[in-house]
């Protein structure tokens, strides 16, 4: 069977992508996850905070996922799980993609277009090289958060985080209302790389001290983790020598990034950003080769999953738009960050697809404080946006109208961070 | 007095600075919907918080089910409110809503499953 649309992954992004798919009319869609259950990660974030811009109600990880997988389970949108995709490759009308799973062995599924939702996965201890011996205690944040949330096991009792990430924060709460003691969390940064609710919620209410400036430069303990080195850093980020200081600790917890997971997309071949570690997506989230899209984490890390199912809505949409011959591929304008900002997604804009707006997702490159985005088409200021405060941890979500947009042939979008006037 | 807080109802986190005036009403400003003004008046009369946490659960497909506090319960008893929560064990099937705990500590609030677990 040729399906229409195969969506790789079905945590948030490849829910949400999957429903608008089918809303849009692509008949055919199947869903392919490796895991047991559908849902993806929201299954171990237990806490709360989800969907208050979807639903307009503060849900649970596993609520927000019950809605989407009833949604999907609705439209009868079939999904294969235990299934892994090994590879996709481009056959010119057709997408090839390479599937393993224990029922039915190694396949090939065809389909006319595919959704890219593999997510992202964490840096380990062996990326960030931290110096010392390797004993076991050394967890990663998600990975401890799994076990408790779970599995129902306790990795340990007194506790040091590395990484002041949500996922950090939020295990550094966890881990303290399950009767562990979390001595400090450390980060490398001078502000902290989590929401600052987070912060407030779950260190300051816990009195949790967070050590910014701060990098753990030695693993001591043979077997089990006996305890860490914790030294300040200066502002080159280089260990300030004297500050050092030993905690002892049986469990230490890296929250130290995320990576988007994309072997299966540099495989086949789709144009890459080296600011996201994600393809290059246009606005409704289509990649360089036609009738691929990718839309979450595996574009851009988010930082609510809210944001997440808004950008499958697009790649839904797009994909649905594709196999009806629908889609536009005239490239009007490409998008660029300058001063002060990170990355700006989509990267490309093509002008015949777009309904009413389109919403740019960035991140700066540090904090700022009272100043705005503005964005630029050549010298000519087309639109600004006003922020209290700009975090790198708080992904700026820029909406342009289409009014705006089209009265400009075409260009580059230059998004920079200046002076309010 | 004045104080400076930063809204955590949901991940936008307002920056809000809430005033008590002579009267002992509140002035919250800073806020961008209204649930900034009632989350900073709890703040300083009562804080409470949901809490999200696991109970053991029997029979399904993991040995852990998430539950919530259906409404927010007051900071101070969070930890008396783990050792009940703690104690619990259920028997799947379990769906979304359904009461693992009635009344809680007394204080009027259910303990609440927070996902659906079949039997298996």
């Amino acid at each position: 069977m040729i399906y229409d649309v195969v969506i790789l992954g079905g945590g948030p992004a490849g829910l949400a992508a999957a429903v608008e798919a089918k809303n849009g009319g692509a008949e055919n869609v199947l869903i392919l996850e490796r895991d047991r259950e559908l849902g993806g990660i929201l299954n171990q974030c237990i806490h709360n905070g989800f969907g208050l811009h979807t639903f307009n109600e503060e849900l649970t990880g596993p609520e927000y996922a019950e809605r989407y997988i009833q949604k999907v389970k609705d439209l009868n949108i079939p999904y294969m799980l235990d299934t892994m995709v090994l590879d996709m490759h481009d056959n010119g009308d057709l997408k090839a993609i390479h599937v393993i799973n224990e029922e039915n062995g190694y396949m090939i599924i065809e389909a006319k277009a595919v959704i890219l939702t593999m997510g992202c996965r964490e840096r380990t201890s062996g990326a960030i090289g931290i110096p010392g011996y390797r004993p076991s205690g050394v967890f990663t944040a998600g990975t401890a958060q799994r076990f408790i949330n779970m599995e129902g096991f306790m990795p340990g009792k007194e506790v040091v985080i590395l990484g002041s990430g949500d996922i950090g924060l939020i295990m550094a709460r966890r881990m303290t209302l399950e009767g562990a003691h979390v001595q400090a969390v450390c980060e490398l940064m001078p502000y902290s790389n989590g929401l600052v609710r987070n912060i407030v919620q779950c260190l300051d209410d816990y009195d949790i001290p967070l050590k910014l400036s701060h990098t753990i430069t030695f693993i001591h303990g043979k077997d089990r983790l006996e305890g860490v080195t914790v030294a300040k850093v200066d502002e080159k980020l280089k260990v300030i020598p004297g500050t050092e200081e030993y905690i002892p600790c049986d469990t230490l917890l890296l929250s130290v990034g995320l990576i988007p997971e994309n072997e299966i997309t540099r495989n086949a071949g789709v144009v890459m950003d080296n600011r996201t570690n994600g393809a290059i997506v246009g606005e409704l989230r289509q990649t360089s080769m036609p009738g691929v899209f990718a839309c979450g984490n595996v574009v851009h890390v988010h930082d609510l999953v809210d944001f997440v199912s808004e950008e499958a809505v697009l790649a839904g949409k797009g994909a649905a738009k594709f196999i009806k011959g629908e889609l536009d591929n005239e490239i009007t304008f490409t998008t660029t960050n300058g001063d002060g900002i990170g990355y700006v997604v989509p990267q490309q804009v093509a002008m015949k697809n777009v309904e009413d707006k389109v919403t740019f997702y960035m991140r700066v490159r540090q904090v700022f404080k009272d100043k705005v985005v503005n964005a630029y088409i050549g010298d000519q200021l087309i639109a600004t946006k006003k922020e209290k405060k700009l975090l790198p941890a708080e992904m700026v979500n820029f909406k342009i109208a289409k009014d705006i947009l089209a009265q400009y042939p075409a260009g580059e979008i230059r998004f920079v961070v200046e002076e309010a006037k | 007095m004045k104080k400076e807080m930063t809204c955590i109802v949901c991940p936008i986190g307002c920056q809000m600075t809430i005033e008590e005036k002579a009267d002992g009403t509140y002035e919250v400003t800073g806020n961008t919907c209204k649930r900034g003004p009632k989350y900073a008046i709890n703040e300083m009369t009562n804080p409470t918080r949901v809490i999200p946490t696991t109970v053991v659960i029997k029979n399904a497909m993991l040995p852990r089910l998430p539950v919530k506090t259906a409404e927010p319960i007051p900071k101070g008893q969070i930890f008396d409110a783990m050792a009940v929560i703690n104690q619990v064990v259920v028997e799947a099937p379990i769906k979304t809503g359904d009461v693992v705990i009635k009344d809680l500590l007394g204080l009027g609030i259910d303990v609440v499953a927070t996902r659906t677990m079949d039997k298996c």
